[in-house]
């Protein structure tokens, strides 16, 4: 039962793949590990710096004094988020070329050794 | 009506009918209706992704609302945008390579279940509803505003383009509506910009300095706290922000429009640059608001502010400024909400009639009309309800929208992609908690339950005090499909390495 809808929607040799085998591959865990690597610290490091703003307004009136001319700490704060936004984009853009590649030898190994079988 | 607005509204309607004409002859597969043969490149889809997401509500509402509240207002634009980070880095690829038109069919790439596709599409329809309904009520009225017709002329008008460009141009039509849509909103945004800054000089300080002293809230103006005093509150509404577009299906179902995972990911690129700049500049929406409209005329027009942005292109540039700004506003709602059609009627035809009715065997040709029929049928409900809405205050829906998608959605989507022993029963438990809770906290809240007339739907005393709950039923929506996942004893490795390799390498 469990198979049956998803057989109907795909090509038969779809269910011929060995997935946990390639799962358990060393490529394929050094793309994963890789990616989560630099995931998780990113992740962790934008919600913390978004948070850290209605946090500090909130609770505290630090962010009201003010850093050049009537521009206060508040308003810079909420620009770096922007700067902080389009910052990560890219970085994780340009890093992403690499799992690209990486995926991308794990299909073609994984086709090579499909054809002789 | 002015005839240079009218002139301005007829082109736009005009232009998006011959892109549905052009659209329609290249629209005759489910996959070319539901994802445009998922033939779009990272530009194109980057726009309209920003299409898509810029709704009147970022044009209008955050202008009106930095324009009234100043800082308070500005939270809106950093949690929208902040929240790319989140669909780019967790769930743009691996949707892309999972899932073919819908969000269940991402979810249902592991759980190959009936009842999960049925949830997940249950809570894409709730979803759709609500962010409808709050569209096209802002539209009627906006449109009212703008042009001087009835409100339910404009509802319908809205509500008859919409249906046309889905119906006979599909995902198509929709895709260029939107990009059509992203230009012309940054060129009127851009323009204003341009026009604030110069009667400021060029001087940014000079702005900040100037518009201290402008409205009625002197300094605080440029302070936090105006409007959102209670901390939990802010906090919760900025949980919200940031974690609920990840989960809403429209944003969603622009992934499949893309060939490759590679594509999802520049187009989300493109998204980000493009509606952060946007968010920028509503900086100088509001502040030019403020400085040059006022805070009197501003209310007068429109209480919640929504008039802001036309009232001060008409002070900046006068009769054609503020025709070109309407228009502008107008085309806005025309692509959020034929993007919304699309993926509530990919939610009843695909999910619901093609895989759980008909069980997948559908021919080609049924899928396509059977999307065709619920694409009239999600228009035609929304806007009866519309109708009926004219009176209420709807801007909870909005929220309530953003919150299942935070509560309902996102928690099921990570565990699904990231969690090995994640399972049916915790999908099931974790959408279904994640809806529920965000529902009940709403209908409790003060924008349901008002002490004072009029101001929300029920007279009385609210339950909860927070205008968004998102900080109550995000944390029970993940705690749900925990505890449904270790309270039940099933698990699949095997298909567990098949989502995950699928997700990470694109094979299919």
């Amino acid at each position: 039962m469990e198979n049956k809808e998803f057989q109907s929607s795909s090509p038969p040799e779809s269910t011929t793949i060995d997935y946990e085998k390639i799962a358990a591959s060393e490529p394929f865990q050094h793309l994963v590990s890789s990616k989560r690597k630099l995931l998780v610290p990113l992740t962790v490091f934008f919600l913390v710096f978004y948070f850290a703003l209605p946090f500090l307004t909130s609770f505290t009136k630090v962010l009201n004094n003010y850093a050049i001319g009537d521009i206060s700490w508040a308003w810079i704060f909420a620009f770096a988020q922007f700067i902080m936004t389009w910052t990560l984009c890219t970085v994780y853009v340009k890093k992403a070329n690499k799992f690209d590649d990486m995926a991308g030898n794990i299909l073609e190994e994984y086709k090579n050794k499909g054809s002789n079988v | 009506m002015s005839i240079t607005a009218f002139i301005l509204f007829v082109i736009i309607v005009g232009i998006t009918l011959v892109i549905t004409y052009w659209a329609a002859k290249r629209t005759k597969t489910a996959s070319e209706f539901y994802t445009a043969g998922g033939g779009l490149n990272g530009w194109q889809n980057g726009l309209a992704i920003a299409g898509d997401y810029l709704s009147a509500a970022s044009f209008l509402g955050i202008a009106g609302a930095i324009a009234l509240n100043g800082f308070d207002g500005f939270f809106y634009s950093i949690g929208y945008l902040v929240a790319y980070l989140v669909v780019l880095y967790v769930v743009a690829e691996p949707l892309r390579n999972l899932g073919k038109y819908t969000l269940a069919d991402m979810i249902t790439a592991r759980f190959d279940q009936k009842k999960i596709r049925a949830v997940a599409a249950i809570n894409t329809i709730a979803i759709v509803i609500f962010y409808m309904i709050a569209q096209l009520v802002g539209a009627g009225a906006l449109i009212q505003l703008l042009l001087g017709i009835d409100y339910w002329i404009a509802v319908l008008i809205v509500g008859i383009m919409m249906t046309i460009y889905v119906l006979f141009g599909g995902m198509t039509a929709t895709s260029w509506v939107q990009i059509i849509k992203a230009a012309l909103l940054m060129l009127g945004t851009v323009i204003i910009s341009f026009l604030v800054l110069m009667k400021f000089h060029f001087n940014l300080f000079n702005m900040f300095t100037e518009v201290k002293n402008a409205t009625p809230h002197g300094e605080n103006f440029l302070h936090p706290g105006i409007k959102y005093k209670d901390p939990i509150d802010t906090i919760s509404i900025t949980l919200a922000l940031v974690l609920g577009t990840a989960g809403l299906p429209h944003i969603l179902m622009r992934f499949f429009t893309v060939k490759d995972a590679k594509t999802a990911r520049s187009s989300v690129a493109v998204a980000t640059w493009v509606v952060g700049l946007f968010y920028i500049l509503t900086i100088f929406l509001g502040f030019g608001a403020a400085a040059f409209v006022g805070s009197e005329k501003i209310i007068q027009a429109n209480a919640a502010g929504n008039m802001a942005a036309p009232l001060l292109a008409q002070v900046l540039g006068g009769d054609f400024l503020m025709s070109f700004v309407s228009a502008v506003a107008f085309a806005t709602i025309l692509a959020v909400v034929a993007g919304l059609v699309l993926s509530g009627a990919s939610a009843f035809a695909h999910d619901i009639y093609g895989q759980i009715i008909k069980k997948g065997n559908i021919t080609e040709k049924q899928q396509v009309s059977a999307a065709r029929y619920s694409c009239i049928s999600v228009a035609a409900l929304s806007i009866i309800l519309a109708l009926f809405a004219q009176k209420m205050n709807v801007a909870f829906l909005v929220s309530l929208a953003f919150c299942v998608a935070a509560s309902a959605n996102l928690p099921v989507i990570l565990f699904t992609i990231y969690w090995k022993k994640f399972n049916t029963a915790g999908a099931i438990t974790g959408m279904l908690s994640g809806l529920a809770s965000s529902l009940i906290l709403v209908i409790i809240s003060p924008n349901v339950i008002a002490p004072e007339p009029g101001a929300a739907i029920i007279v009385g005393k609210p339950l909860i005090s927070l205008t968004n709950p998102a900080i109550i039923s995000v944390p029970i929506g993940f705690l749900g499909a925990y505890l449904g996942t270790v309270l039940s004893p099933k698990r699949d490795d095997k298909k567990f390495a098949e989502v995950t390799v699928k997700a990470n390498t694109g094979l299919k």
